[in-house]
């Protein structure tokens, strides 16, 4: 090994450099995941992917006709949360819930109104939710007990609660899903682009000899990593400056923070992500078994572990442990803490830190690796 | 005719060396989707507990510290951490050292006395969306609670909720069988979309076309190993499911089995239509992924299709996942009836009819 030259040769950084970028514009597909697969999800993340639940179906069942019970049947259809299908019986609507057309049904019974005369109004009326999608349950329970206790206390007296709860929802207060989803898109969109991408293209060239060739030349293998690395690092900042004037310009997300923020952790999070396609495409050095690979540890975790739909502390412990190794988790709440709230220092530089570390850790593993295929 | 025959055994059996002879690529196959339906299946939870909340409380009256006391011992929260001032709550959220604030005003216990209601303040970190409502509405019981223990006379809970098909809304229930019919869909179009595209960059595929096969019957060879595949680890999945995570089965098990094989069909399609019109492994690859990304987040998996707007409930329509979902979920927890089976299996039998189809189409193009 020649160990003796400098380390990096800015002239021939840059030759390689230059090849990666023919070969990435040459490629219609890489271009198509680069900038047409982040709009789309984009799009997705904003319209498709609501956590707002509104307009839930839900079936409401008037066993008897009394005014009381009417108006507690209007209530639920006035309610912006759910499209009410009236019915009689509910032997009408429960085929609905089987068939996953209705999402629960609510059950107003025939002695209601006596009932609710003589005072008795312990379990007036029945939530039955569909509980094979939990979460749809615990909004349609949560919300139908809310519209009878709103009904509740306009009709009975004294059926006020003694306490109010007064939500207030902080850097996002009309509790957009939108909003806290985009910032968390943006860091699936950077996984692809930096892990999968790069483990894609330098398997290929493991898997086509085409390695070989590059590494005959007099060429380090750190002018070689960092040379095919870098066009990918300027092809993520990229993608994320057209995904946050998306954001920004058409889906109405705040950037609370400074664009030097936001591209400053871009960049810190590019680094974890190319370490982890290049050691990828390292140990594979064949494209299906490289994508696979990306898959399962760059795109699946971005998207499950990174806490950006699921809440990381609610997670068994061991699992939260493997979520500390994750880079999208400290990239996902830095990206959302940059939108919505601002240049939070405090979060931003620990996520930061825990960032650079694992890709430290990475890119040792990926020199060591090539170093060793090299003298083989 | 009988010629026809053995040459398709010949082509078949090529097709399964191709896939299985490699035995990196063979583990990569079947270890990875079961080690995720371990891991994620426990991962992905729409509960929300343990999690840290800040209290700031003015109020030294019996009111405020039955409130504090209910909130601490639920299950939502691990820890209550102690806020001297609106500043250190708000330091707190920012940092996401919480997950939301609670704020007790002096007058709290005071108007309770006095027969009025107490207003208490939450402040949730409105950058958690999802979790932040959930914590919310937990919240929101435990002072419905609190308030029916301060004041009987109100009269108890209005509303009893019954939560059919999984009493006990166990998460576990609803993830196992979703997340087998996902991995299952992103390893089916993988391997079907990279069969094509791998001959064409290694040249082969010219081989194949100057053969005398027919283009039918390279898309059936080329269909047949992925849809062995696809649906021996959708079994093992199923099976891990039923056994090893005890998902309550309730329905068909013939019936499923039936739009198992219907499902992957139409996955195989898609990759093979894919696979013909990409000329490389990337651009297969990065197609597959551009088709199967948007296809998971609309099938109803994470949120609801009918909370999407029209135009992509229409779209979601197209996708098989969209409708094996329904099914798998009827049919673990629901005993769903055959009829509401075949209504969403016709749909991913005609998906498998027109890429099939559209797939021996672009091969025939080629050939001309």
């Amino acid at each position: 090994m020649s160990t003796t030259r400098p380390a990096i040769n800015v002239r021939r950084l840059v030759a390689i450099a230059r090849k990666e970028t023919y070969q990435i514009f040459r490629d219609p597909s890489t271009l198509l995941v680069a900038f047409v697969l982040p709009i789309v999800l984009l799009f997705l993340f904003a319209y498709a992917v609501s956590l707002d639940t509104r307009n839930v179906r839900i079936g409401v069942v008037l066993e008897a006709d009394s005014e009381s019970a009417q108006s507690l049947a209007a209530a639920f259809s006035g309610s912006r949360y759910f499209s009410v299908t009236p019915a009689r019986d509910r032997r009408e609507v429960e085929p609905l819930v089987i068939a996953g057309k209705l999402r629960g049904y609510v059950v107003i019974p025939q002695d209601f109104a006596s009932r609710l005369q003589r005072g008795q109004t312990n379990a007036l009326v029945q939530i039955v939710t569909d509980g094979t999608q939990p979460n749809t349950a615990t909004f349609v329970a949560n919300y139908a007990k809310g519209v009878v206790s709103n009904w509740a206390a306009t009709q009975i007296p004294g059926a006020a609660s003694s306490i109010t709860l007064q939500p207030r929802f902080w850097f996002n207060p009309e509790m957009e899903s939108r909003r806290a989803l985009i910032p968390g898109a943006l860091s699936i969109i950077m996984t692809i682009i930096g892990t999968l991408l790069t483990a894609l293209v330098v398997a290929r060239e493991w898997e086509r000899g085409t390695m070989e060739g590059i590494f005959s030349t007099p060429a380090t293998v750190l002018e070689i990593l960092l040379g095919k690395l870098l066009p990918y690092f300027c092809l993520g900042l990229a993608a994320i400056s057209v995904s946050a004037l998306l954001a920004v310009g058409v889906f109405g997300v705040p950037l609370r923070g400074s664009v030097l923020t936001l591209l400053l952790l871009a960049s810190v999070f590019l680094i974890p992500a190319l370490g982890q396609g290049l050691l990828i495409s390292t140990i594979a050095r064949n494209q299906f078994i490289a994508a696979q690979l990306a898959l399962i540890s760059g795109f699946l975790p971005a998207f499950l572990l990174s806490g950006f739909l699921f809440e990381i502390r609610s997670m068994p412990r061991a699992i939260q442990i493997i979520t500390y190794v994750v880079p999208a988790r400290y990239f996902n709440a830095g990206l959302q803490t940059v939108f919505l709230a601002g240049d939070v220092w405090p979060l931003l530089l620990p996520s930061m830190g825990a960032m650079l570390l694992i890709g430290a850790v990475l890119f040792v593993l990926v020199v060591r690796k090539t170093r060793k295929s090299m003298e083989v | 005719m009988h010629a026809k025959l053995i040459r398709l055994r010949a082509q078949i059996i090529k097709e399964l060396l191709c896939l299985l002879r490699d035995p990196k690529s063979r583990a990569i196959m079947i270890g990875p989707p079961l080690i995720q339906l371990l891991l994620f299946s426990f991962a992905i939870t729409l509960e929300v507990k343990n999690v840290d909340v800040a209290l700031l409380n003015h109020d030294t009256g019996g009111a405020a510290i039955e409130l504090v006391q209910q909130i601490d011992s639920s299950a939502l929260v691990k820890r209550i951490r102690v806020a001297g001032s609106e500043r250190e709550l708000a330091e707190m959220i920012d940092t996401q050292q919480v997950l939301a604030g609670v704020v007790i005003p002096e007058t709290f216990s005071r108007d309770i006395a006095q027969g009025k209601s107490g207003t208490a303040q939450v402040i949730i970190d409105g950058r958690k969306a999802n979790a932040g409502q959930i914590a919310l509405g937990y919240l929101q019981t435990i002072t419905g609670n609190v308030a029916t223990t301060l004041r009987p006379a109100s009269g108890g809970e209005l509303a009893t909720v019954r939560n059919w098909f999984n009493p006990n809304l166990i998460y576990r229930w609803y993830v196992v069988p979703s997340l087998a019919g996902i991995i299952v869909t992103l390893v089916a179009l993988m391997v079907t979309a990279l069969s094509i595209a791998r001959e064409r960059e290694l040249g082969t595929f010219d081989q194949l076309l100057v053969s005398p096969c027919t283009p039918t019957e390279i898309i059936v060879a080329k269909a047949i190993p992925a849809f062995f595949v696809g649906t021996v680890l959708a079994s093992v999945m199923m099976g891990a499911a039923v056994f090893l995570f005890g998902v309550p089965f309730t329905g068909s098990f013939g019936l499923l089995f039936g739009c198992l094989m219907l499902f992957i069909l139409s996955l195989v399609g898609i990759g093979l239509m894919i696979s013909s019109i990409c000329s490389t492994q990337q651009q297969a690859i990065l197609g597959t992924f551009a088709v199967a990304v948007p296809a998971i987040i609309m099938s109803g998996f994470a949120t609801p299709v009918e909370n999407m707007p029209v135009a992509l409930q229409w779209l979601a329509e197209c996708i098989p996942l969209k409708h094996f979902l329904i099914i798998l979920q009827g049919s673990f927890l629901k005993a769903l009836p055959p009829a509401d089976v075949f209504a969403n299996a016709w749909p991913m039998a005609a998906i498998a009819a027109v890429t099939l189809t559209l797939a021996t189409l672009f091969v025939r193009s080629k050939l001309q």
